[in-house]
C-alpha cells in the first residue's frame, strides 16, 4: 500500500469514525459523500453530506435492489442538492428524523433494519416530502440506462437491426 | 405540396391528423377534394421516433394540460395525464399497438344485444356490420392487416409463445399473432417488421402503418392537401344562419390565424374534438357547437383495460418483437353468464422496464414492488381491452385550468361502472390463470393506465336528441360540421377501436365528396 492511498484510507476512517452514527451506505466528510470502499463519491455544495447521505439511504429504503450499488441511488438523488430543494430537503428529513425518534430510534440513517426504516416512512407515506422523493426516483433510479442491464433490460434495439435474428423467439423451456 | 389561402373558402378543414383526420384527409385529396390539415403537434417521421420510452414520451405525447376527476384510479395516479396519446402529425397512429380486428355484429347493436343497463347509456349503433363490411375491407387493404386478405400472420415472440402455450391450456382456441397492422411481409412500398419492439415509440422501420408516413405524404403527393403543423384549432365559427365558416387557430408562431372552409370536420380525438365544440360556444350556441342534445362530451368511454405481468423461474424477454403481436379471443363474445355484459381481448403486451417502473402499480414502493422488478427478464405480459359502459357523467367538460394559449382544457371525469369492474375482475382471473397454467411463481393485477382508447364524447345516433352525430358522422345541427374519429363511436365494442376509426373516415370521405359534389353540402 502506497503512502497515498494509506493516507486516503486514514482520512475516510477518521471521517467514518467522527460521525456518530454513520449509516451503512455512505461515509460522509465535509463537502462530499462517498463510498466506504471509494467506489465512487458525491459532491455536495447546497445541501449537507449528512442530508445527502439521508436520501441516499431514503432512496434505498424506497425502492431496495440488493443488487444495485449506491452509485445509482447517489445519481438518484443527486438533484437535491440545489438551492430550490434546500428547504424541501431540510424540512422533509427534520420531519423524517421526527419521525424516527418518534418511533424509539436515534435518528433515521441510525436504524439498523430496514424493516423498521421502512415503518418510519410509511408514518410518512402521504406527506408531500415522502411523495416528491418516491415519484421523482421512478424517473430518476430506473431511467439510468446504466442501470438497465442489471436487471437484463436491452434497452434500444433499432441500431442492432432489432430482434429479428437475435432471438425474439428463442425461449427454449416452454 | 398544396397552400391555400386563408380566405379560400371551398376548402375542407380537418382538425387532426391522426387514425380519423390524416385518413380523411388523404382520402379527400384522392377524390379531388382541396384540403387544409390543421395539427397541433409536429412532424416526426421515422428517422426521428426514439427508442427510449420517456425520450420518445416526451418528443410525442400530448402534454398540454388537462385535468381529471372521477373514481378511476388514473385521477389520483396520473392527475394530468388522463390519456397517454400523441400531438404530432399523424396522431396516435404513431403510439398505437398496430392491433386491427372488426367489430363483432352484435356490438353495432349493443342496446338491442344487451337490453338496458343500470346506470349505462346504451344505444344502437345506426349502421351495422353489414353496412361497415366493405369499408373494413378498404380499411385493411390501406393498413395491410395480416391475417386479412393474403396477409400472413406475424411470427410470434417469446411473450407471445408464454401466452400462447397457457391459453391454450386453459382450453381457448381463438389464440393467435393477431390481427395486426404490421407488415409480416414487405407491402405497399414498407418493410417487414424487424421484432424491434419500441412498437409504442414510433416504428422506426415503418413496417407499422402510420398515417404520419403513409396517408399524410400520399394526400400532400396529390396537390389537393395542405398539412400545417403546430396549428392549435381555438374555435370553430359559424354565421347568422348556423352554417360553419372557418376556424381560429394558433399558428406555430403563436399568432392567431384565420381559416376559412366549406366544411369542417373535427378529429382532435375524444378529448380535444368535444373541448374544441364547447369552447366555440356562442350567443347562437351558448351551450356549444352541435350540442342540442346535451351529448357533446358524454358517455366516454375508455375501454374496460388492465393488464396482468407474472414471473417465471427463467428468462421470457418479452421486450423483444413485437409488442401487441398476440391475443385471445374466445371472451371476446356476449355472455352474460360470466356476469358482465359485453366481451374482452386479452393481447399481449410489454413494457420496459423505465415505464414498468412508472405503471406496474403507481405509487407502489418497498420490497413488494422491486422484487417483481428484480425478475423483470422472467416476466410476460398481456393487456386486456373490454367493452365498457356509457355512462352520461363520464366525460370531458371544460375544466378551470387554461392552456398555453388561454383556452380552457379539457376536464375528463370517468368513474367505473359495476360492469366495467365486473368485466375486469374476470379477465384479471382469466389472465392469471393463463399464466399460472405455464408455471408462474408470481402474477401481478395492473391497473389500467392512461388511456390510449378514447371514444364516445360525440357519440353517432339515429335519432337527433340522442347524439351528436349521425350515421355519415355529420352533426345533426349543422349540415357542414363532421366529426371523424373516435369520439363518434356511440359504444365502444371489445376491439381496439383505430381499424373502425379508419374504415368510418373512408365511408365518409366518400359520403362529403358526393354531397359536395351534389352540391348539398
Amino acid at each position: 500500500m502506497t503512502k497515498h492511498e494509506l493516507r486516503g484510507l486514514t482520512r475516510r476512517q477518521l471521517l467514518s469514525r467522527s460521525l456518530a452514527a454513520a449509516g451503512s451506505i455512505a461515509i460522509t466528510g465535509a463537502g462530499f459523500v462517498a463510498a466506504p470502499n471509494a467506489a465512487w463519491a458525491v459532491e455536495v455544495k447546497v445541501i449537507t453530506p449528512a442530508q445527502m447521505a439521508t436520501l441516499m439511504q431514503m432512496a434505498r429504503d424506497i425502492y431496495p435492489h440488493d443488487q444495485v450499488a449506491d452509485s445509482f441511488y447517489a445519481v438518484a438523488v443527486k438533484g437535491y442538492d440545489a438551492e430550490d430543494r434546500k428547504a424541501l430537503v431540510e424540512a422533509g428529513i427534520a420531519e423524517l428524523d421526527a419521525a424516527a425518534k418518534a418511533l424509539g430510534h436515534a435518528d433515521y440513517v441510525s436504524i439498523g433494519w430496514e424493516e423498521d426504516r421502512v415503518k418510519v416512512l410509511q408514518s410518512l407515506e402521504t406527506t408531500a416530502f415522502f411523495q416528491t422523493v418516491r415519484a421523482g426516483l421512478v424517473t430518476g433510479l430506473y431511467n439510468q440506462k446504466d442501470l438497465w442491464p442489471i436487471f437484463g433490460y436491452e434497452g434500444e434495439s433499432f441500431s442492432k437491426g432489432g430482434y429479428i435474428e437475435r432471438g425474439f423467439n428463442d425461449i427454449d423451456w416452454l | 405540396m398544396a397552400t391555400f389561402d386563408l380566405n379560400d373558402d371551398s376548402v375542407v378543414v380537418i382538425i387532426g391528423t391522426g387514425a380519423g383526420g390524416g385518413v380523411l384527409a388523404n382520402e379527400l385529396a384522392q377524390k379531388g377534394v382541396k384540403v387544409v390539415a390543421l395539427e397541433a403537434g409536429g412532424r416526426y417521421l421515422p428517422e426521428d421516433y426514439i427508442n427510449d420510452e420517456w425520450d420518445s414520451f416526451t418528443q410525442l405525447a400530448w402534454l398540454d394540460a388537462r385535468t381529471t376527476s372521477g373514481d378511476w384510479r388514473v385521477a389520483r395516479d396520473f392527475s394530468g395525464l388522463p390519456a397517454w396519446i400523441v400531438k404530432a402529425v399523424g396522431g396516435t397512429t404513431t403510439h398505437w399497438a398496430g392491433a386491427s380486428i372488426r367489430f363483432q355484429d352484435h356490438e353495432w347493436k349493443a342496446l338491442t344485444t344487451y337490453g338496458a343497463v343500470e346506470g349505462a347509456n346504451l344505444l344502437d349503433w345506426p349502421i351495422d356490420g353489414a353496412e361497415m363490411a366493405p369499408w373494413y375491407e378498404k380499411a385493411e387493404t390501406k393498413l395491410g392487416v395480416t391475417r386479412t386478405g393474403d396477409r400472413a400472420g406475424l411470427p410470434g415472440n417469446n411473450n407471445f409463445k408464454v401466452f400462447e402455450k397457457g391459453a391454450l391450456a386453459l382450453g381457448y382456441k381463438e389464440v393467435h399473432t393477431g390481427r395486426m397492422a404490421i407488415n409480416s411481409a414487405e407491402y405497399d412500398g414498407r418493410m417487414a417488421c424487424q421484432q424491434t419492439g419500441f412498437c409504442f415509440q414510433g416504428c422506426k422501420w415503418g413496417a407499422k402503418w402510420s398515417a404520419a408516413y403513409t396517408d399524410i405524404p400520399a394526400g400532400e403527393a396529390t396537390g389537393n392537401l395542405e398539412v400545417r403543423d403546430r396549428s392549435h384549432v381555438a374555435r370553430i365559427l359559424h354565421d347568422d344562419a348556423g352554417r360553419v365558416t372557418g376556424v381560429e387557430y394558433f399558428d406555430k408562431d403563436g399568432a392567431l390565424q384565420m381559416q376559412k372552409a366549406r366544411i369542417v370536420c373535427v378529429a382532435g380525438n375524444s378529448f380535444e374534438s368535444p373541448r374544441l365544440l364547447l369552447n366555440s360556444a356562442s350567443s347562437m350556441f351558448p351551450d356549444g357547437l352541435a350540442n342540442s342534445s346535451g351529448m357533446v362530451g358524454r358517455n366516454y368511454m375508455r375501454h374496460t383495460t388492465g393488464s396482468v405481468y407474472a414471473i417465471f423461474d427463467k428468462p421470457v424477454k418479452m421486450w423483444r418483437g413485437t409488442t401487441m403481436a398476440g391475443i385471445v379471443q374466445d371472451e371476446a363474445r356476449h355472455d352474460p353468464s360470466r356476469g358482465f355484459v359485453g366481451g374482452y381481448e386479452l393481447e399481449t403486451l410489454s413494457l420496459g422496464l423505465p415505464f414498468m417502473a412508472a405503471f406496474l402499480n403507481p405509487g407502489g414502493w418497498g420490497r413488494s414492488f422491486t422484487t417483481a422488478l428484480d425478475h423483470y427478464q422472467n416476466m410476460a405480459g398481456m393487456w386486456i381491452v373490454g367493452e365498457d359502459m356509457p355512462q352520461l357523467k363520464n366525460g370531458v367538460t371544460l375544466s378551470e385550468t387554461k392552456d398555453q394559449h388561454g383556452l380552457p382544457v379539457a376536464n375528463v371525469h370517468f368513474d367505473d361502472h359495476p360492469n366495467d369492474i365486473a368485466m375486469r375482475n374476470h379477465a384479471t382471473k382469466q389472465g392469471v390463470a393463463i399464466y399460472e397454467a405455464v408455471g408462474a411463481t408470481r402474477a401481478f393485477p395492473t391497473p389500467p393506465y392512461p388511456s390510449t382508447h378514447n371514444l364516445g364524447t360525440n357519440r353517432m345516433s339515429e335519432k337527433p336528441q340522442d347524439g351528436v352525430v349521425n350515421k355519415w358522422g355529420q352533426t345533426h345541427d349543422i349540415a357542414n360540421l363532421f366529426v371523424s374519429d373516435g369520439s363518434q363511436f356511440t359504444t365502444g365494442a371489445a376491439e381496439n377501436p383505430t381499424l373502425t376509426i379508419v374504415a368510418l373516415a373512408i365511408r365518409q370521405a366518400d359520403h362529403i365528396a358526393a354531397e359536395m359534389s351534389a352540391g348539398t353540402i
